[in-house]
This record gives structure tokens, C-alpha cells and sequence, in this order.
């Protein structure tokens, strides 16, 4: 189990920057499309909030590569 | 040290349920009233309050959230439970109530809009801060065996919130004039400042309420022993083994969570209003049903999971989301089709009327079709167009809308499946409030459960209608695929909760 943990930290490692691609190419995409303030508030809103989620998925998948989800922590001394 | 009397833990319950409910209703009501919000104080001639209604919807809703986690979080880890969701009572009631006094945009000009955008972004503030401390001043009342189901109450404010809403708001609407059309009018006039003035009364009880409260005995104990965190900011997501946990709460719970809340509730009623194009009023109607037939099930599930752990029955609740979505959403498009029903010609009724446009010659035509079907339902068509005076000179495109009132077997079948959506969200959100005290420490447990939970519910959860319609606006042959976002998060949060996460009841949450 610890190997498909370790293994599935690569794909969360790789999901993020694929995420911020994906959402910088759509954003460009659209806004070009209808180029009025409300399309760019709402992309740049998405852009901004989701970059740093994408960040965390990639410092999860890091984790995970590096086994600290191998073992949870059974009481909060270990926190 | 954590349990009380079984007459304690009702008080700690009531007292805090009552107040994150009344938070919830307050932060819905600005949510079902944008219409009428919008044109009162953002009209659309002018770009400047149009682009704050843009702000108000997004910025409240998803950005200020998880800033009010953060900020109230700390407060809650640095001074206290009680005193810190008694703050966050008092700047959410405080702001809803003043929503209902700021006078129109006709009266005051652009002040109206940006005293709204403000009021609106304490709201989100303050909604950011009220859950992490209402579940864990529970949790940290509750006995270890009895905490998943003590804490689903204060998991069933949020949808209670949104039935509270859309039942004041419903009921206001029908009661300022004996004459139907003309109590809409008003209430779309003034009738609507209703709902937030009345909040007021309901945040001074529970105020109150509150006040009669004692502080979490195990906050208590910390602060007594001198053990309180003096940066827990620092200490929740800057320190490694902290740090992971947030994460994994996050891609592992909470944004799935969120995506199947939204997509139950929300999306789920606009897609009947907007999509199956089902009248204003059953589309709601079909909703507070089906919120009135889930409810019970947080506790269910909530008391459930104190038995066999939370991780399976959330995981769950994803996995059947995930599985049903689109053949449930479709099943919403077949009830409303009349493609497959057969109409009663001869009992089609037209009407034309038509109104002079101010001092032209030009009229305003409004055209209502109304058809029915054998199987009961009905359908309006109202078509309004310029007839110019000028020969030759034609409306390009006439306003088309579609209103259809749904025969009682039809409206029930859309109330059971929505029901079922519901109970995913049941599924979902019952334990997660368990789930997440038990994964952080004490001394910082408010700002470390805050943040994730804000994160997917107000951003992955908060966006699931605006993404959904986005994607129905650029893939546009096919109805259902809105789905996909919430189908995709669901799936990615399945997956992570699969791999990672422990399915083991934390017995002591003193430490």
C-alpha cells in the first residue's frame, strides 16, 4: 500500500502544474473570446485562487513521494 | 474532562447550532436575493456597479472566507471558542441587518453600492470564522464515543440555513398584498429588506444564548497549563507535521465535500430554474422538500460514524455521487421535456398585449403561449419584442422566456431525486466535522481545521455553479456537462481519501 502511496505522489506531483496550464490557457482563451471586465474579474479571480491550491496539490504529492503518509500520526505529541 | 451531563451537551448543542444557522441564513439570503440585489444597487447602466456586483459575488463568497478562517482561527486558538464564534455572530448579524437599511442606488447614489460590497465582504469574513469554532466547541464538549453524532448537528445548520432562507423569502413574497402579482412587486421593491432586518431579532437571541455559555473545557485546561499556541498560523501551516495533515484534509475530504454540497443544493436548483426551465417558485418548493426529507440523515450518519468510522461513509457519499450524477441530472431533463408528451391542442391559449414605449409610437408586444400537456404539464412561453412605428424596421431579437409548471407526479419524482442528492451531501458532510477536529491538536485545532474546510467548501464547493454554467456556455451541445467539474474533484478527492486517510476514531481529542 505504501508503494501505490508513494507511486500516486507522482501524478499529484505532475496534476499541478497540468492544473495551471489547463486554467491559464482557458483563461486566455476566454477573456479573448468576450474581452469585458466581468470575464476578466471572474478568470482572474479563478487564476488567483486556484494557483496556490495547485501549489498544494503539488507539496501533497511531494509528501507523498517522500513517504511522510505512510504512517499517520496516532495522537498530537507526534504533530 | 471532555464529557458533560447529557443536558449540557443539549445546551452546548442548541446554543451553537442556533447561531451558525442564523450565520448561514444570513450569508444565503444575500445569495437567493441577487436579483433583486443587483437591481436595486448595482444596475446594469452603469459599468462601475455592475463591476462591485461582480466583486461581491466572488470576492465574499470565495476569497474573504478563507481569509476569515485564517484570521478568526488564530483569535479562536489565541483567546477562545466561545468569545471568538461570538464575534463572528455579531459581524454577520451586525452586516445582514445594515444590507437591509443602506437606501437604493436611486436614493444615494454610488455609495449604495459600495457600502453593499463592504457589508457583503464582513459577511464572508465572518462565515469564515463561525464553523471552525461552532464544531470544535462541540467536539471538544462531547464524549469520545458520542462526538460524530453530537457534532452532525451543527453540520445540519448549513442546509437548515438555506431552507430558513429560502423560507422567509418565499413567504415574505406572498404576504405584502392579498393580490399575488401585486406582493411580488413590492417585495421586489422593498418587501425583500425584509429577510435582513428580521435576522437581527434571531442573532440578538442567539447572542444571548451564547453569552450564558462557558468556554471549551479543553481550551480551558490548555490555557490553564500555559500550553496555548503563540503562533498558530505558524504552527498549522508552516510546521511539517501539520502542514501534511491540512493538505490531506483538504484533497482528501473537504474539496470533495464541497463539490457534492453544491452540486446537491445549489446546481441542483438552478439547473431545474435554468436549464429544465421549471417555475421560480417549484423550483425552490422541490428543494425545500427534499432539504426537509435529508436533514435528518447528518445525524444519521453523523451517529453512524461514531460506530464504524467516518473515512468509509464520506467516501461514499463521493463514489455514489460520482457514479449517479448524470444519470440523476438526466432524468431532471426527461421529467421537463415535452419532447415526449403529447399536447392538448385545443386547450393552447394565447395572448398578445401590447403597451406604448414612452411618448414614441413604438409598443412594447408581449406575446404568452400557454400549452398543456396530457401528462399535465404546462408551458408558458412569453415572447416580448419592439413593434416600431417606422415601416420596416424590426426587432432583431425578441426576448424569449420559458416557464414550465410541472404535474404533481412529475414535481415529486424531481423532489425524490434531489432527495437523493441530498443524501449524498448527508453522506458527506455528517462526519466531516468529527473527522477533522480529531486530525489537529488542541492548541491549535480552530485555525488548522478552519482552512481546509474553507477551502473546499467555499472555493471547490462555492465555484460548482459558476464553473458548471461556464463549461454549459463553452461546451454548449450537451446539458449535463457541467457535471464534469464536480464529477472530476469528486473523483480526485475519492482517490486521495482511498490512499491516505485513516479510518480510525481519534479516542482522545484532549491532547
Amino acid at each position: 500500500m505504501n508503494s501505490i502511496k508513494k507511486f500516486a505522489g507522482i501524478i499529484w506531483i505532475l496534476a499541478g502544474p497540468l492544473a495551471i496550464y489547463y486554467l491559464i490557457k482557458t483563461a486566455v482563451s476566454e477573456i479573448a473570446k468576450k474581452p469585458v471586465i466581468d470575464t476578466k474579474i471572474q478568470w482572474g479571480v479563478f487564476i488567483i485562487i486556484f494557483i496556490p491550491i495547485a501549489i498544494g496539490i503539488m507539496i501533497f504529492g511531494y509528501y507523498a513521494l517522500k513517504g511522510e503518509y505512510d504512517q499517520l500520526p496516532g495522537n498530537s505529541k507526534e504533530i | 474532562m471532555n464529557s458533560i451531563s447529557t443536558q449540557g451537551i443539549r445546551k452546548v448543542i442548541f446554543a451553537s447550532s442556533v447561531g451558525t444557522l442564523i450565520e448561514w441564513y444570513d450569508f444565503y439570503i444575500f445569495g437567493s436575493l441577487a436579483t433583486v440585489i443587483a437591481s436595486q444597487f448595482f444596475p446594469k447602466t452603469n459599468p462601475t456597479a455592475a463591476l462591485l456586483s461582480t466583486l461581491a459575488t466572488f470576492a465574499a463568497g470565495f476569497i474573504v472566507r478563507p481569509f476569515g478562517a485564517l484570521v478568526f482561527g488564530r483569535l479562536g486558538d489565541l483567546i477562545g471558542r466561545k468569545y471568538t464564534f461570538l464575534l463572528t455572530l455579531i459581524i454577520m448579524g451586525g452586516s445582514t441587518f445594515a444590507i437591509g437599511l443602506v437606501p437604493g442606488y436611486s436614493k444615494i447614489g454610488f455609495a449604495a453600492p459600495v457600502l453593499v460590497l463592504l457589508l457583503r465582504l464582513l459577511q464572508g469574513l465572518a462565515l469564515g470564522g463561525e464553523y471552525g469554532g461552532a464544531a470544535t466547541y462541540v467536539a471538544e464538549h462531547s464524549p469520545e464515543n458520542r462526538r460524530g453524532y453530537f457534532t452532525s448537528w451543527i453540520q445540519t445548520t448549513a442546509t437548515l440555513g438555506l431552507f430558513l432562507s429560502l423560507g422567509v423569502i418565499l413567504i415574505t413574497r406572498h404576504s405584502l398584498d392579498a393580490d399575488r402579482e401585486a406582493s411580488i412587486a413590492k417585495f421586489n421593491d422593498w418587501g425583500w429588506r425584509i429577510p435582513f432586518i428580521v435576522s437581527i431579532l434571531l442573532v440578538g437571541i442567539s447572542v444571548y444564548i451564547r453569552l450564558k455559555m462557558k468556554e471549551s473545557p479543553l481550551f480551558s485546561k490548555i490555557k490553564s497549563e500555559g500550553k496555548i499556541s503563540k503562533n498558530p498560523l505558524k504552527e498549522s501551516f508552516v510546521h511539517k507535521a501539520n502542514l501534511k495533515m491540512v493538505l490531506l484534509a483538504l484533497f482528501g475530504a473537504t474539496m470533495g465535500q464541497g463539490v457534492v454540497w453544491y452540486t446537491g443544493q445549489f446546481y441542483a436548483q438552478s439547473f431545474i430554474e435554468n436549464t429544465c426551465k421549471i417555475d421560480f417558485e417549484q423550483s425552490r418548493t422541490i428543494l425545500i422538500w427534499a432539504i426537509l426529507f435529508a436533514t435528518p440523515f447528518f445525524v444519521v450518519f453523523g451517529g453512524w460514524s461514531d460506530k464504524i468510522g467516518r473515512k468509509w461513509i464520506m467516501l461514499a457519499g463521493m463514489l455514489f455521487a460520482v457514479i449517479t450524477y448524470r444519470p440523476l441530472f438526466g432524468k431532471l431533463v426527461a421529467i421537463s421535456d415535452t419532447k415526449n408528451k403529447t399536447e392538448i391542442e385545443e386547450k393552447m391559449v394565447i395572448k398578445t398585449t401590447r403597451k406604448l414605449i414612452g411618448k414614441t409610437n413604438d409598443t412594447l408586444r408581449t406575446v404568452v403561449v400557454k400549452s398543456f400537456y396530457k401528462e399535465g404539464l404546462s408551458v408558458s412561453e412569453t415572447k416580448t419584442d419592439t413593434v416600431y412605428a417606422e415601416a420596416g424596421k424590426t426587432t432583431l431579437k425578441p426576448d424569449v422566456k420559458l416557464s414550465k409548471i410541472l404535474d404533481t407526479g412529475g414535481y415529486w419524482q424531481m423532489v425524490a431525486i434531489v432527495f437523493i442528492m441530498i443524501l449524498y451531501v448527508t453522506m458527506v458532510y455528517g462526519p466531516i466535522a468529527a473527522f477533522l477536529v480529531e486530525l489537529f491538536p488542541t492548541r491549535i485545532r480552530y485555525t488548522s481545521m478552519s482552512l481546509p474546510y474553507h477551502i473546499g467548501n467555499g472555493i471547490f464547493g462555492g465555484l460548482t455553479p459558476f464553473i458548471a454554467t461556464l463549461l454549459t456556455t463553452i461546451y454548449t451541445n450537451d446539458k449535463l456537462v457541467g457535471l464534469f467539474y464536480p464529477l472530476i474533484v469528486a473523483s480526485i478527492c475519492f482517490v486521495i481519501g482511498i490512499l491516505y486517510i485513516n479510518n480510525r476514531i481519534d479516542p482522545d481529542v484532549n491532547d
